[in-house]
């Protein structure tokens, strides 16, 4: 039965799908603007004249011949090498996606398990690095790792933005963990298995949900992340978003910028795909994120 | 559990965070007490067919020698701190004795760089969140009572702002914003007014700013309190209808009290998230208008001669003290948690 808190009236429901309609125009609309100005020369994405020519690509036509052109992905990919930022992001978002997946998944279960005090403050403690900016991490990373000779290489990028993904990730997987019945690994604890094999066979069948939840946010993270990349990273190794900050500070010819533009849709397309596919693990995971701390 | 198998378990995640994020903040306490080395001057007898000329030149070679024998220079103290670029107490004194009116001595305060980026980043942080907050309960209530079959693809357009990073983000906008985008271009001609550009003054540049910060942040505000808005209890809500409630009435009476405590959660979050502002300045090249002390830190170590260590490490330092001061409300309210649910 359909309750009677859910009934609205008719100029109530005109005047919220208004409202909606408008904030949704607010957030797509510059995203489509900007796919569609992709396909354009310089000249008519950032026209003084006219917005239209963005639209209608007349400067497009008239120097390329065609209405769209995919000029700016093929230039910025190949010329720009922006095949290169690609592939170091895929090996970046994977590796990290994985070690911190690992270290995060023991971690958590020990400190669900925990009933001494130390587990608490060991949250507090992640908390507290979890607000740190990470620009003030990189500033300490720097002289260091200069010094050891391991800046610029990807395998210090990866670690570093595990660690920095680590508090997260022990506090969505410690409050997933949490809602896993204790019962089920003591049980296996009385019949004679150890913690490890409680947890190999026991936990891990089931812990399916909160893991791709927790794999989601250290993607995003590891995938959008610009402080560490940029400032840890050589050029030869930047990953996707330094890599559109790059282009942006070439621009002594015209073409540059509109491969900016085609790397910003091409780098965007991917994350877009992936969180419309696990929408739902997203959202559970920032509200238990929220809820829970 | 055992210590020793919590120990074991918990020992790689733990090693990772006192490594990666521990130690750096002490080795950035340790830069910020150390400056760069100067460089050694020298004097040259340069000669040319019309005499001889004694010149101050950079002995590169000894200045080398020098930074490569303590890279990080030497032993400063709180110098860093407390100089033109940082706390700047004498330039404070000195501006204090010869203002000519408070106006005046607070337009001086706010031309020392370090107060510069602290007045953004508040500005920032405290314009941004309320209207976060305020905006995600609306847009919340609103995705709340759509028809179940249009909630998905909605949540989808809504939280879009959120997923991509604040570079790729503000360069959307900024695309748009700029004087030779969409809107920029459509303003001047309806303001009538071609040299209205968003670089040229610092309040539209703020104001731009801000703008991005809100249709950012607002996206995580809106899923936190629709996740909330789902566990309102409908006994109070039927029974306010019952009672003749306006929809208003219920909102405020029977929802908002529910939704409180995450509403403060979520403005706390916001703060000390939008403490650490620095992609939207790069993403709307706002570098000349607006800085924040993130940005400064950057600034630091991307500077082009020589990476200034310590002075980073003092801004860290500082802006970490910051971060302290906005976390503290944050800790008390997980420690009161932790004590109630013993």
């Amino acid at each position: 039965m359909e309750s009677k808190v859910n009934k609205y009236s008719k100029q109530f429901i005109l005047f919220n799908s208004i409202f909606i309609f408008c904030w949704l125009v607010i957030s797509i609309f510059p995203f489509l603007w900007t796919f569609w100005g992709s396909f354009k020369v310089k000249a008519d994405f950032f026209s003084r004249a006219d917005w239209w020519y963005t639209v209608s690509g007349v400067n497009t036509l008239i120097e390329t011949g065609g209405r769209s052109t995919l000029e700016a992905y093929i230039n910025s990919w190949i010329e720009g090498e922006f095949w290169r930022a690609a592939r170091n992001t895929a090996i970046v978002t994977f590796s990290v996606v994985t070690i911190s997946l690992f270290l995060g998944t023991l971690g958590a279960y020990a400190l669900s398990r925990s009933t001494y005090k130390y587990a608490f403050w060991i949250l507090i403690a992640a908390l507290v690095f979890r607000a740190m900016p990470h620009i003030t991490l990189v500033s300490g990373y720097l002289f260091p790792f200069f010094q050891l000779k391991i800046w610029g290489i990807l395998p210090t990028t990866i670690i570093v933005l595990v660690a920095i993904n680590q508090p997260f990730t022990l506090w969505l997987l410690y409050s997933f963990f949490k809602t896993v019945p204790k019962e089920l690994d003591e049980s296996a604890l009385i019949d004679g298995a150890s913690y490890f094999q409680a947890f190999r066979h026991i936990i891990m069948p089931v812990m399916w949900p909160g893991v791709i939840t927790a794999g989601l946010f250290s993607l995003m993270l590891a995938y959008n992340d610009f402080t560490v990349t940029a400032l840890l990273l050589n050029q030869q190794n930047y990953t996707m978003v330094p890599k559109i900050n790059a282009f942006l500070g070439t621009v002594e010819h015209g073409g540059n910028y509109m491969w900016a533009v085609a790397s910003v849709v091409s780098a965007t397309a991917p994350l877009f795909m992936i969180v419309m596919f696990f929408q739902r693990q997203l959202i559970s995971g920032l509200t238990t994120g929220a809820v829970k701390g | 559990m055992p210590h020793k198998t919590f120990f074991w378990f918990f020992f790689p995640s733990g090693l990772a965070m006192i490594l990666f994020i521990g130690l750096p903040i002490f080795s950035s306490f340790f830069q910020s007490l150390h400056i760069e080395t100067e460089q050694i001057l020298i004097e040259v007898e340069t000669c040319d067919p019309f005499g001889c000329e004694m010149e101050v030149q950079v002995d590169q070679e000894a200045t080398g020698l020098l930074r490569e024998e303590s890279p990080l220079g030497r032993f400063n103290g709180f110098g860093t701190y407390l100089d033109r670029n940082h706390l700047a107490f004498d330039d404070l004194g000195a501006g204090w004795e010869t203002k000519t009116s408070i106006r005046n001595f607070i337009s001086i305060v706010l031309n020392l760089p370090f107060y510069k980026s602290l007045l953004f980043t508040l500005t920032f942080c405290f314009s941004v969140t309320p209207v976060v907050v305020c905006l995600g309960f609306v847009v919340a209530l609103s995705v709340n009572a759509l028809a179940k079959s249009i909630k998905g693809p909605v949540i989808f357009g809504t939280i879009l702002p959120m997923i991509v990073t604040p570079l790729i983000g503000s360069l959307v906008l900024f695309w748009m914003i700029d004087a030779q985008g969409i809107l920029g271009a459509t303003l001047q001609k309806i303001l009538d007014d071609p040299n209205l550009s968003l670089k040229a003054s610092r309040n539209l540049t703020w104001i731009t700013l801000i703008i991005y910060g809100i249709w950012h942040n607002t996206p995580f505000a809106f899923v936190v309190f629709y996740a909330a808005l789902q566990t309102v209890p409908q006994e109070p809500v039927e029974a306010a209808i019952i009672d003749g409630a306006s929809r208003f009435q219920r909102v405020r009476y029977i929802v908002l009290p529910h939704v409180y405590p995450v509403a403060t959660f979520i403005a706390l979050i916001c703060l000390m998230d939008n403490f650490r502002v620095f992609e939207p300045i790069i993403g709307f090249s706002a570098e000349g208008v607006a800085q924040s002390l993130s940005w400064m830190i950057y600034k630091d170590l991307r500077n082009e001669t020589l990476m200034l260590f310590g002075s980073a490490g003092a801004t860290s330092m500082l802006t970490i003290l910051g971060v302290a001061i906005l976390l503290t409300p944050v800790l008390i309210r997980t420690w009161k948690e932790f004590r109630t649910d013993r």
